[in-house]
């Protein structure tokens, strides 16, 4: 699985208190240690943190470009703030996001094509996150469309399917894993899927418990890659223990040093 | 209407390793053998590069071995008395990329020669040959805990293949190869969950990824090939997947285990059926190079000069890229 780690985030203390002190050190901290636990990339957000957006996503990715090589996944609905992040990143990134709304899809798309990076695509439309799987799929076809007219490969699409949280709409997360199955009848290739696992557990007890269980179950259901916390070492474990058991990597007695290797 | 081929894009490829080392690089060898690297499974060229073509190993023991069928012995009766006039038979008559040289004199239920005889010999090897060296053991492991430092020493800087590391016993032989800077055999018992952890007890040792070759204890054809090439594909498939803990490059003992099964010695009054004596091994250790071959093995150790020419012409075939 295609791990993006989710801690860069200025909705986190540490990050927002770095942020805002311009004290790159907790930053780069963070970058390292996610990738030594076996990040393949980064998610960097500004988050509530910095009234100058811009400039902060800017010094996010120019700080982490330090310290680490992995893809830097711009995380931010602003286009202008896209723009200077993936200008920053010099290519090494991730689009994230554009949701299937038109205009969204307008602005953001062709970026892939220009700095020739994946993308991820919510399927989030102008009436918001849609009830159930098909009401999902339905976006989730037309960012596909979206993305086959531009020429972007279909291994350069990741499909996100909006987890939202268990304990406030408790018949979603069965949606998503009805999304992540649907969404490789697609097409041929189909497109890549992806999640933001924290998601599902915003405002329950027992996060890292429900973390754990929901990222193994999307798996099982075809899941590619997730924004997650690297650093929560069960939580890698489970993804490791479930890709053995769901062959997709070979087993061997130490097989979970083998996967950090 | 044209056809178009469905390709696999594969994310990942095959180590690359290079063995033995000239002079520049602090060595005596006059050729070094490069393998691996390949992008795609054997020999689809339309699907991804495969930078370094398979090769030949022709396997040299260090004492006169005894029951080799007449087609095979008649070749080595004037010099298996003698290791560094084999050796320099394989390469000189025979066309060898590499010489595997056993010390199966050093079995202690054999010969038990010493640790001292066997390093004279590989010395005496190098000094003969100019092609890289595989160096076995004698496969009982006190023994060749005992005799392998010091062979891995005596052919220090060379970039040799040690043979073997296996799940029990590794240590002894990952310590000469870091010491001396050569590369081992990363060795499992047809198993592909055993190869892969021992190729994580090796590496934790200290042993880089561009220094092991993979080898899974195979028998000829006849003998469960069906199952060690799925072995051996699934291997490979895992490489290209991107699993770094198998992406080495692999060899396989073919000369050996061919020579040894029925077809290859029972006489013809025995087995009419089977037809000539004299075509019969040939074909057997041919036979089971080219199938290992085509399941993605990169070192083929072969006996018979005619199936290593056999086997030799068809990798020459199957890396042109063109029809056959």
């Amino acid at each position: 699985m295609f791990v993006i780690g989710e801690r860069i985030n200025g909705m986190f203390t540490d990050v927002k208190k770095a942020i805002q002190a311009q004290d790159p050190a907790p930053i780069q901290q963070l970058a390292r240690d996610q990738v030594a636990a076996g990040a393949n990339a980064l998610d960097i957000n500004v988050g509530p943190a910095s009234s100058d957006k811009l400039g902060a996503m800017r010094w996010l990715v120019e700080i982490t470009k330090e310290v680490v090589d992995v893809p830097l996944c711009i995380d931010t609905t602003n286009a202008e703030v896209m723009k200077a992040g993936l200008e920053a990143a010099e290519g090494n990134a991730i689009i994230n996001s554009t949701t299937g709304e038109e205009e969204r899809m307008e602005k953001i798309v062709p970026l892939a094509t220009e700095y020739d990076c994946p993308l991820i695509g919510l399927t989030i439309d102008a009436e918001g996150v849609p009830r159930d799987a098909n009401g999902r799929m339905e976006v989730a076809m037309r960012i596909v469309q979206a993305c086959m007219e531009q020429g972007i490969a279909m291994t350069d699409l990741y499909i996100d399917a909006v987890i939202l949280p268990v304990n406030a709409l408790q018949q979603v997360p069965q949606e998503v894993l009805n999304t992540l199955r649907m969404c490789k009848a697609l097409s041929d290739p189909p497109p890549q899927t992806v999640i933001g696992l924290s998601n599902v557990s915003q405002g329950a007890l027992h996060r890292e418990l429900i973390n754990r269980i929901y990222l193994v179950m999307a798996l099982a259901n075809g899941l590619d890659a997730a924004i997650m916390d690297p650093l929560d070492t069960e939580l890698m474990d489970a993804a490791i223990t479930a890709e053995v058991l769901l062959n997709r990597s070979v087993y061997c007695d130490d097989f979970l040093k083998a996967y950090r290797k | 209407m044209p056809l178009t081929i469905p390709t696999e894009r594969w994310t990942a490829h095959v180590q690359t390793a290079t063995i033995g080392a000239t002079e520049a690089e602090g060595g005596t060898r006059t050729s070094t053998v490069t393998i691996g690297g390949e992008q795609t499974l054997p020999f689809l060229h339309f699907e991804g590069e495969t930078p370094n073509r398979p090769v030949i190993a022709i396997e040299v023991l260090d004492e006169q071995p005894s029951g080799w069928p007449e087609p095979l012995s008649r070749h080595y009766e004037d010099v298996w008395g003698d290791p560094v006039a084999w050796a320099q038979k394989a390469v000189e008559e025979f066309g060898a990329d590499l010489i595997c040289l056993r010390l199966v004199s050093a079995n202690p239920e054999g010969s038990d020669a010493s640790a001292d005889e066997c390093a004279e010999t590989i010395q005496s090897v190098l000094n003969a040959v100019g092609v890289p060296l595989i160096i076995w053991g004698c496969g009982n492991d006190d023994k060749d805990n005992e005799i392998m430092p010091f062979c891995s020493q005596a052919a220090a800087g060379e970039r040799c293949v040690l043979g073997s590391a296996t799940q029990d016993n590794y240590k002894t032989i990952c310590a000469s190869a870091l010491a001396d800077n050569q590369m081992i055999i990363s060795e499992s018992p047809l198993d592909i969950n055993i190869q892969k952890q021992v190729n994580i007890l090796v590496t934790d040792m200290g042993m880089d990824l561009g220094d092991i070759i993979l080898y899974q204890v195979t028998g000829g054809l006849g003998y469960g090939v069906e199952y060690a090439y799925s072995i051996l594909e699934r291997t490979r498939l895992a490489a290209l997947d991107g699993d770094k803990m198998l992406q080495m490059p692999m060899l396989s003992i073919v000369g050996s285990e061919a020579w040894r099964v029925k077809e290859a010695w029972q006489p013809e009054e025995e087995a009419p059926e089977w037809g000539p004596l004299e075509k019969r091994g040939i074909i057997w250790e041919a036979a089971t190079a080219t199938l290992f071959l085509h399941a993605g093995t990169d070192i083929l150790v072969m006996r018979h000069p005619e199936a290593v020419t056999h086997v030799r012409n068809h990798i020459d075939e199957m890396m042109s890229g063109q029809p056959v």
